[in-house]
């Protein structure tokens, strides 16, 4: 039966209790470390491999961050052969229907986007869940592109860019992080 | 009450979604597809098995005054470990239930069953009870999250077979509740006809 209400036994109960979990977790965390970061990282890898060309070494390790306009942004050089073939830049932006939306946006060293790619979001499903390649091909608009004659902005503010019907906001917010993520690419290039 | 009886029990007579109606919050906001609905009731009734086996075990050395606190610590701990083998091995479906995970820890299906079942039985049969209680959640999970999805976007499990977008209230919140409540109607009504 359970035992009496007492002070001591109360703070000995909890106490034991928390010990006994909180060893539990540190096991568990130490068992799972490892192919957590690896999970990460193949998630990572397998983004900027969607959005370059073939390349050779290992861009997660190259990592460059800068914070362009206030923002953090973290560019993944690839190269092939010594040569770079293109930049995999992950950009966010707070501008979307719900939430960060963080994408990567592959550039070929000329500045040309190549592929894009959506990291994470939470936009509406069915709506602005559109900006997902697997779900509508919406984004490949932006492919072949080059952002000095291709104005990265929607129809409806003056750009070139056909929004999403009835996502108009999540179209936005994509412009302003392709945007981000080319004044990105232009401060790793023209050093 | 034998072992299948107790199983049986949590999926019908004491379906935690369909008859007690606990836990609506991760019901509602992770049955948008059949399998989110799936991987949330998963992992939903591996929390339960897991904490109503501890919770019969100590709940002889928990004064009764500081039972709460003591089986939301279990029910956390074990929560978390099972975001943390989420994240290890199943990262794409961590990826989607994300936010949902951790407040397994606040569903009251999972108190309820510490405090009013596995506090009071032995730990075979809070197992068992864990397992039925979380089989029932899942199935019924299941069958909200293909309800919605057959509705919502013409496929189900993923799998399309008509073409076009459906209808896209069942995909967002208010789908949500409107499927819920015929499932229940439905539920109900069968199992009146069984009894």
């Amino acid at each position: 039966m359970a035992k009496e209400s007492s002070l001591k036994n109360m703070l000995l109960c909890l106490f034991g209790v928390t010990l006994g979990v909180s060893a539990l977790l540190g096991g568990v965390y130490i068992l799972t470390y490892e192919s957590i970061e690896l999970a990460k990282k193949n998630e990572v890898n397998a983004a900027i491999a969607a959005v370059v060309p073939a390349f050779d070494n290992d861009p997660s390790v190259e990592i460059i961050e800068k914070v362009v306009d206030g923002k953090k942004v973290k560019i993944y050089p690839a190269l092939h052969g010594g040569e770079p073939v293109g930049y995999a830049i992950e950009a966010s932006t707070t501008q979307g229907f719900s939430g960060l939306i963080v994408l990567m946006i592959g550039f070929l060293p000329d500045g040309t986007i190549h592929n894009s790619a959506v990291v994470s979001h939470a936009e509406t499903p069915g709506l602005g869940d559109k900006i997902e390649q697997k779900k509508a091909n919406w984004s490949l608009q932006f492919n072949g592109k080059h952002p000095d004659n291709f104005k990265l902005s929607v129809r409806k503010d003056g750009g070139d860019v056909d929004a999403i019907t009835a996502s108009t906001i999540t179209s936005r917010a994509f412009c302003d992080a392709v945007e981000l993520a080319y004044k990105a690419f232009l401060t790793v290039t023209q050093q | 009450m034998n072992k299948l009886q107790i199983i049986t029990k949590g999926i019908i007579k004491e379906n935690p979604v369909f008859v007690l109606l606990l836990g609506m919050c991760p019901v509602l906001g992770t049955s948008s597809s059949a399998i989110n609905g799936l991987g949330m009731g998963v992992a939903t009734m591996m929390v339960l098995i897991m904490s109503n086996a501890v919770v019969s075990i100590v709940a002889g050395a928990i004064p009764n005054q500081v039972r709460i606190p003591a089986y939301i610590v279990v029910i956390a701990g074990f929560t978390t470990v099972v975001q943390l083998m989420m994240q290890a091995y199943t990262p794409g479906l961590y990826a989607t239930l994300g936010i949902f995970i951790p407040l397994i820890a606040v569903n009251c299906v999972l108190l309820a069953r510490a405090e009013a079942y596995a506090s009071k039985n032995s730990v075979l049969n809070s197992v068992f009870d864990g397992l039925g209680i979380g089989l029932g959640f899942t199935l019924a999970l299941t069958a909200l999250g293909a309800v919605r999805e057959l509705l919502g976007s013409m496929s189900v499990f993923g799998y399309k077979f008509a073409s076009g977008d459906g209808m896209l209230v069942f995909i967002l919140a208010p789908g949500a509740f409107i499927a819920l409540g015929y499932l229940i109607v439905i539920f109900n009504k069968l199992t009146k006809i069984k009894a």
